[in-house]
């Protein structure tokens, strides 16, 4: 490492300092006129001096500002891409992703879908992005904090005439008593200046403390991003869903089989059936359909207090109950279940006769009634007649001409039935369905749908983020960041005492004018003109 | 000379000091990125049991009229120092109505050599499941997971899911989706006990 040694007070500085640290001479023999660079305060940059190991190689290539920028840059770009079109988690469940695209959207979307924007927030590459710009804040926040924070800590109260000479503000008087000076001196303090002396040399100093906001922001910016990677966790985060019909009793997921969920009832209210929803009537007239005004489900939450092996009959002790309606969850040991979705009118039983086909009348020969929860696979009577459901397809649908589920629910249920009796030499067998009543042949008997029962199917959400508080805290030190680079501003003041004059000169991070303005304010009263701005050519 | 000796040596400690300091925020940054990517890659393919974890015990009333159905429910843990081959499937899933006669097939060659397959179904209802076995002749043991508790413990995701799980009770292979006749067939001989 080259060492820079200062010509005037011969101090060791490191490579890439720009102003000397100890006597504050500029060291990049430039020529008079040309204004200082004051970012940093003239320290050297760490990674800008080292570069040979391919740790240092690496850390250099985070610590470019232009790389962060850039970064984030594509991260806005890509981020902006995901909302030309719906995410897949919001395009219907039922649809394959590819067509419908395609479909929605036409050649753009099949685009969008191939390069694989509908899922851009959980690809790997969009992580890998928003980690790089992790890496790159962290990096930048040490390879720049450090040496300004020791830069300002150690900063030199007499600085070398070039230096003030060589700042934006600057003035030079011969012309003042030491009444002027005092005056001057008591007016920054008044203006709540830091006032340090050294041998008749002078440092007035204030709001140091908002150069550190970018380094506080980025703190709370990483604690955001550690509050985000906490969400794999799953102690800290859970986001699970379940399904539980009315009268059912159901696992909770994500509770190791621990607690259980019963839906008792599920209520659902819709506008317009009482007197309060008069004022609503003409609304409702301009919708098609029923609009949902209330749901909620009656749940009882029981635990499993057999510790026995996965699978065998829990033992089941109630420990909650009540309702859960959209926004007031059930708490369970720090899960909360919300009301998320429903299913209306899921068939639960079905009943059926047998009567002659030739019979107008339809009387029933035999009546029974098949629980589609658990249905049996025999009706035997006393009569002489037996009915064997010989399929039962819970949603049934046609496929290559095969009758198939699709699903384990019974929201369109079908049924082979053999029908046996007295007087049918083997069997007669006939299809059931909504809206269908096939028979297999010429047969004598016809099997006929007479009543149905129905429920309602409760979907409830089942959160826990312990991630909040993280992700909250990191938020609220990001904005104390941003507010605290923002309203205030680091400004100094430099008095140099030569033998015959007297030089002045004033930086601040930001905020000249404000600066300009306060310094007139503080030469009121002292025979002091105001200093010159340098930046301004042809001033005067 | 002395000097000069020593301002190099504390030049060295310096700059081995700042190579140890970079090296140890780099590692634990890229460290937290590769934990950010792979918890994201397996969630979307999450079960809660993986390859080279023990296989949560289980137990599961056996499906009526199946094979030599003996007993009425069978345990995971009775079945240790056999090689097992844990099927999770439903009757309305395809692939895994595709992928039953080949186990039927390879069963009984396999379970003289001390591997059982057993099929754990996750249906609503015992009637669709016993017109299934008795349409595909069944003989290997099949059990109802009625209320879904084996399901949401081993975190099955989709059907069909299927461990091979050694004689020790520990899951050397873990498939999601459809298995081939010879594929089903390499992964059983993965699990056939040593010294058999």
């Amino acid at each position: 490492m080259n060492i820079m040694k200062c010509s005037t007070c011969g101090h060791q500085n490191k490579e890439g300092t720009t102003i000397c640290e100890k006597c504050g001479k500029p060291l990049d023999n430039d020529q008079q006129g040309t204004l200082l660079n004051m970012r940093y305060d003239g320290s050297a940059i760490r990674s800008k001096t080292k570069n040979r190991s391919i740790v240092d190689k690496i850390w250099n290539f985070f610590s470019s500002v232009k790389i962060g920028v850039t970064l984030i840059t594509i991260a806005l770009v890509a981020s902006a891409l995901g909302t030309i079109y719906p995410q897949e988690m919001y395009i219907p469940q039922n649809v394959d992703p590819a067509l419908h695209y395609r479909d929605q959207y036409g050649i753009l979307g099949q685009i969008y879908y191939q390069l694989g924007f509908h899922n851009l927030y959980n690809s790997w590459w969009y992580m890998v992005l928003i980690a790089l710009i992790g890496i790159s804040i962290f990096i930048v926040s040490i390879d720049r904090g450090v040496p300004l924070y020791k830069a300002l800590k150690n900063q030199a109260i007499k600085r070398h005439p070039n230096f003030l000479k060589r700042q934006k503000l600057f003035g030079e008087y011969t012309d003042y008593n030491t009444d002027d000076k005092t005056q001057f001196i008591n007016n920054l303090k008044k203006h709540r200046y830091k006032i340090s002396e050294e041998d008749g040399h002078i440092l007035a100093e204030k709001g140091r403390f908002s150069r550190w906001g970018p380094y506080v922001n980025h703190l709370g910016l990483i604690i955001f991003l550690v509050g985000t990677l906490f969400r794999f966790i799953p102690f800290m985060y859970v986001d699970d869903f379940v399904w539980v019909r009315e009268g059912e009793t159901a696992v909770i997921p994500s509770t190791n089989q621990q607690y259980y969920i019963k839906n008792e009832e599920f209520i659902f209210e819709t506008y317009g059936n009482d007197d309060e929803d008069a004022i609503f009537e003409e609304a409702l007239q301009n919708t098609s359909g029923p609009v949902p005004k209330h749901f909620e489900t009656n749940a009882v939450i029981y635990e499993d207090v057999s510790r026995d092996v996965i699978g065998s009959d829990p033992e089941l002790k109630e420990v909650k109950s009540g309702e859960i309606i959209v926004n007031e969850p059930l708490k369970i040991n720090g899960l909360a279940l919300y009301q998320d979705s429903y299913q209306l009118n899921e068939f639960q039983t079905m009943s059926f006769k047998l009567h002659e086909v030739d019979d107008e009348e339809e009387e029933a020969i035999v009546e029974f009634t098949v629980d589609l929860t658990d249905p049996e696979s025999e009706y035997v009577f006393d009569n002489g007649y037996r009915i064997e459901l010989n399929r039962y397809y819970p949603e049934y649908e046609l496929n290559n001409g095969e009758p198939r589920s699709v699903s384990n629910y019974p929201r369109n249920p079908g049924f082979v039935f053999f029908v046996y009796g007295p007087d049918i030499e083997e069997r007669e067998a006939s299809f059931l369905a909504i809206g269908q009543n096939i028979p297999s042949g010429d047969n004598q008997y016809k099997l006929s749908l007479t009543d149905f029962g129905v429920r309602d199917v409760s979907g409830l959400k089942i959160r826990k983020d312990l991630t909040l508080p993280i992700i909250g805290l990191g938020a609220f030190i990001f904005m104390v960041g941003v507010i605290q680079g923002m309203y205030w501003q680091h400004r100094r003041i430099w008095i140099h005492q030569a033998a015959d004059s007297m030089y002045i000169a004033c930086h601040t991070n930001k905020n000249w004018y404000g600066l300009t303005r306060e310094f007139e304010k503080m030469i009121d009263g002292t025979s002091f003109t105001m200093v010159r701005d340098q930046e301004k050519k042809n001033d005067s | 000379m002395e000097k000069v000796e020593q301002a190099k040596r504390k030049k060295r400690v310096k700059k081995r000091n700042r190579f140890i300091f970079r090296s140890a925020i780099l590692v634990v940054l890229f460290g937290a990125l590769v934990f950010a990517i792979v918890s994201n890659l397996t969630a979307e393919e999450e079960t809660a049991v993986d390859k080279n974890e023990q296989a949560p015990d289980f137990q599961l009333d056996r499906v009526a009229n199946n094979g030599d159905a003996v007993e009425s429910s069978l345990q995971l843990s009775d079945l240790e120092g056999k090689g097992v081959m844990l099927n999770f499937w439903a009757t309305y899933c395809e692939p895994c109505e595709r992928e039953m006669p080949y186990m039927e097939e390879l069963y009984p060659k396999y379970k003289e050599q001390g591997v059982e397959i057993v099929a754990v179904s996750v249906d609503a209802t015992e009637l669709v499941i016993d017109k299934f076995v008795d349409h595909y002749n069944l003989s290997f043991p099949i059990l109802h997971d009625k209320d879904s508790q084996v399901l949401d413990a081993y975190g099955i995701v989709p059907l069909p899911t299927t461990y091979f799980i050694d004689e020790n009770g520990v899951v050397v292979d873990r498939v999601l989706g459809e298995l081939s006749l010879e594929r089903l067939e390499s992964y059983l001989q993965e699990i056939v006990p040593k010294g058999t």
